[in-house]
């Protein structure tokens, strides 16, 4: 069996290709104006606007109860929205839902599986409900991939948490789906796992899939993301491309204190960006992480050799962890 | 039509059943024989015959279709509950099928359970009493229409239901006590004047009745009627679970 043929025609050379042309790539899900109050009344997003590009992966940050699992249930269909709309790959998510509907697969955060069924027989339950035919050559490949191939025939419910995750990666991925949620993909996983996920989330990225997924951990935004969104109270406070957000926003800065007061920068160091305090008695270097600038190694011995000494030394880093909270803070 | 995922939940419900085959046919064979035993030999014995039907056949209808409702209604009803309970549901609700594929499926695998125990329960019966059908063809129509119409019923209840203590509590206070009143045992005729006008309001009557005609010919209440009613309570039905999906009714939040 082969991939549905946009997985072979997406993915990053179709967005040169679509640049070359000027024609703007349509994003493969826009939602507009979504938003939701629960019946409970609660306003768990209030007009959310955000488009998912082809081939990306999209990490959507944000706190506990910011409206992730909201959202993304909004665009798999298990929640009705009160506002706004979504499509997916240019089909309404309520008119044509069985067209938005058949390229994803979900992730979801809770354990919920067929607990009596085998491992294999939930996977080929997952394909037929998104009406693809039997494929047992896939199903087989999934298995082999997800590392649960001595457990193909064991029952669900004798599985461990890690196991169960896997099987439920699996069956998101059983019916070949072009758009993958992963929604706290590495809640209770531990780091094999999380190695294996993070590989295959990769390989699945470079077959064109489309990833979504949200998380708690900065570093694994940071790891694995082309962008960044961050929500929170139910809003989008902020959406970048997570080298820009780094470059921007995610700078590291070095203090250094120094014995003797100096009245200029040595010409010695003049090729570090230092900046020397309006007394004299510290030097400030910053730096970001993705630059090819000088080190901070080479930089200390630069300045030994250039007899500049320093009483303390400290270094402040910007990850996105602290833009993330910022950014949480004040909205 | 994604007849894959209709396909594919009909497989999964009926393994549910191979899974509990004991329960689901040997339960059944058991409680009839002891119908048997308790009516049809020890008060049989002492009852007449009815209609000109001995009082061991007379009840072989009622006795299926007691069997057929509670056994519609909780496989139905189980069926769409469970993926509720533990919240695989959401995998269905992602998927994309049609709420009349949902229906049909579930539905389906229901009828399909219980009307294969309808016949077990009527190949048992012919075990103690000798059985002359008359009008088989219209027999297994009202079994595989009361069979789609209870289980039609029974995944409203299903999706309805919020706890196990609900999911029984429509069977038990409800489907129960409508059909034992419902002339599975007796002629409504045997009843006196107020007690048959009274029951002429129970649903249960009618399909009795028109079952109890394709067995013998002969009924409490015309066959028009009887079709007439359990088309009515199976179109109440269809109606009920369209509104349920139009709304997302205790499905969708
Ligand atoms: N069915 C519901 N009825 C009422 N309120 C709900 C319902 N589901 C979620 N909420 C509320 O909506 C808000 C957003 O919940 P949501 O699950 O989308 O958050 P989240 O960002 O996924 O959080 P987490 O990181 O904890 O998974 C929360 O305040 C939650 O309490
Ligand atoms: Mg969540």
């Amino acid at each position: 069996m082969t991939l549905p043929p946009a997985n072979r025609h997406s993915g990053p050379d179709k967005e040169i290709h679509s640049k070359s042309k000027a024609v703007p790539m349509q994003p493969i899900i826009s939602i507009s104006g979504v938003s939701k109050i629960y019946a409970s009344g609660f306003n768990a997003l209030k007009a959310v606007n955000l488009e998912i590009r082809r081939g990306e992966i999209f990490a959507l940050l944000g706190p506990n109860g910011a409206g992730k699992t909201t959202l993304i249930s909004i665009v798999c269909g298990i929640v009705n929205r009160s506002g706004g709309t979504v499509t997916v790959d240019g089909h309404d998510i309520s008119t044509d839902y069985r067209a938005a509907r058949s390229l994803i697969g979900l992730v979801p955060q809770e354990l919920t599986v067929e607990a009596f069924e085998t491992v294999r027989a939930t996977l080929n339950f997952s394909r037929g409900l998104f009406g693809k035919p039997p494929n047992p050559e896939l199903v087989d490949k999934i298995l082999k991939d997800l590392s649960l191939w001595d457990k193909r025939d064991a029952k669900v419910t004798t599985l461990s948490g890690g196991m169960k995750r896997r099987v439920m990666i699996g069956k998101a991925l059983a019916h070949e789906p072009q758009i993958l949620f992963l929604d706290e993909p590495t809640a209770g996983v531990d780091v094999e796992l999380r190695q294996d996920m993070w590989a295959m989330v990769r390989r699945l990225r470079e077959s064109g899939v489309t990833i979504i997924l949200t998380t708690h951990y900065i570093e694994e935004a940071e790891e694995m993301a082309d962008r960044v969104g961050v929500i929170n109270h139910g809003e989008i406070v902020l959406v970048e491309d997570k080298t820009e957000l780094m470059r921007k926003l995610g700078r590291k800065v070095m203090r250094l204190e120094l014995r003797q007061k100096l009245d200029a920068i040595p010409a010695a160091l003049s090729k570090y960006a230092l900046e020397l305090a309006k007394d004299g008695g510290s030097l400030t270097y910053t730096y970001d992480n993705q630059s090819e600038r000088p080190g901070v190694a080479s930089l200390l011995r630069d300045l030994e050799a250039a007899g500049v000494q320093f009483r303390d030394l400290d270094t402040e880093n910007s990850s996105l962890e602290e833009i993330f909270v910022n950014l949480v803070r004040h909205s | 039509m994604n007849r894959h995922a209709i396909w594919a939940i009909y497989r999964v419900e009926m393994a549910r059943t191979m899974r509990t085959l004991l329960q689901s046919v040997v339960s059944p064979v058991i409680s009839t024989s002891l119908y048997f035993v308790v009516f049809g030999a020890a008060i049989g014995s002492r009852i007449s015959e009815i209609g000109g039907v001995s009082y061991g056949a007379f009840i072989v209808p009622g006795l299926i279709m007691l069997s057929l409702l509670t056994q519609s209604i909780s496989n139905a009803s189980f069926g769409i509950y469970f993926p509720k309970f533990v919240g695989t549901i959401f995998e269905l609700l992602s998927a994309p099928v049609s709420y009349l594929e949902i229906v049909i499926a579930y539905v389906g695998a229901a009828a399909t359970k219980s009307v294969a125990i309808g016949l077990i329960i009527l190949a048992t019966a012919s075990l103690f009493v000798p059985l002359h059908i008359e009008h088989p063809i219209w027999m297994l129509c009202f079994l595989v229409l009361t069979a789609v119409t209870f289980s039609l019923f029974g995944f409203i209840i299903g999706i309805w239901a919020q706890s196990f203590e609900q999911l029984q509590l429509v069977p038990l206070l409800i489907v129960t006590p409508l059909t034992f009143l419902g002339g599975s045992f007796y002629s409504i005729d045997m009843l006196p004047g107020i007690w048959r006008t009274i029951t002429l309001f129970n649903p249960v009557v009618y399909l009795i009745s028109g079952f109890r005609w394709s067995f013998f010919g002969t009924a409490d209440v015309s066959l028009g009627v009887s079709l007439g009613m359990t088309l009515a309570f199976l179109f109440a039905c269809i109606a009920v679970v369209g509104w349920i999906f139009k709304t997302g009714y205790r499905l969708r939040t």
